[in-house]
């Protein structure tokens, strides 16, 4: 089981209580796309991928990045038990998506940049420790469930 | 995965003509928060009597580290023969794992993104990402 220090509880409800999900969810999907062009294998159905302006405008980009956002939500609830809470998701992203879970890390680290560019100063390296430490369960939680 | 594109290479540029003046004071915070957001990265600088952000030693290594990345800037044509010296130092003397030439890099990425918002948008994040990647292909060319 992890263990979350006082600070790294409060820290992590403080971002996500803050937190803009139309705004952040689309702009951290929408940048993975563009940076990791490879991540646009499990979107072949999401219509115009074909540059930069046509990911950041695509519509369904933007629905998926906030649906993406709010599975997040899940392991917020449920910090003590972030493992359990995402067997069903995992399994889901390893037989029914095929995701290589190499992925939720690039989206992960994609997430941590929207959000240091939308925290600034109070961004502090402790804030940054807190929040990839939960991005990293989440991800490893999301991964457990492949074989 | 590494061939900077002629657009990569005016996007690199651009974006370090505007942040270059800042660059002391990135490679600083860059540092700082590796130390703390990855542990074990300490373990390379054991030798130091400061590993806090902000201290002197992680200030001066910042400033250190920002010139390795000015130089291969100048040098992105030939990246690679550009850091030929600080390859050889990295492989011979520091033999630093790869790995964590990735971690730094996106340290150095949060920090622009947190200070240059409107300019690190996705397709300039995506040019510097390669960037930075090539550096660190450059830094341990010489390593085995």
């Amino acid at each position: 089981m992890v263990e979350w220090t006082d600070f790294e509880r409060a820290t992590i409800q403080d971002i996500f209580s803050k937190m803009d999900y139309e705004a952040v969810g689309p702009a951290a999907l929408s940048r993975c796309l563009v940076v990791y062009p490879w991540t646009q294998r499990y979107f072949g159905n999401f219509g115009n991928l074909y540059n930069a302006a046509a990911i950041i405008d695509n519509p369904m980009v933007a629905k998926h990045g906030i649906t993406i956002l709010h599975g997040l939500d899940r392991a917020l609830k449920n910090m003590d038990n972030i493992k359990e809470t995402y067997a069903e998701l995992s399994v889901l992203h390893s037989e029914k998506l095929h995701v290589d879970p190499d992925n939720f890390r690039l989206l992960a680290d994609c997430l941590t940049i929207v959000v240091a560019a939308r925290w600034g100063k109070a961004f502090t390296g402790d804030v940054q420790a807190a929040f990839q430490k939960f991005l990293t369960v989440v991800v490893f939680s999301l991964g457990r469930q492949y074989h | 995965m590494t061939t900077l594109t002629d657009k990569d290479k005016a996007i690199v540029k651009a974006l370090w003509g505007k942040i270059s003046k800042s660059a002391d004071a990135i490679g600083a915070d860059a540092l700082g928060r590796m130390l703390t957001v990855y542990p074990q990265t300490k373990t390379y600088f054991s030798h130091w009597p400061d590993l806090s952000p902000g201290s002197g030693p992680v200030k001066a290594h910042g400033k250190k580290v920002m010139s390795g990345v000015a130089l291969a800037v100048s040098k992105i044509d030939d990246i690679t023969s550009g850091l030929l010296e600080l390859s050889e130092l990295h492989a011979f003397k520091l033999r630093v794992d790869p790995a964590n030439f990735k971690i730094l890099s996106h340290c150095i990425l949060v920090v622009i993104a947190n200070l240059y918002p409107k300019d690190f948008n996705p397709e300039s994040h995506a040019s510097l990402d390669k960037f930075l990647a090539s550096l660190s292909l450059a830094l341990s060319d010489k390593y085995r």
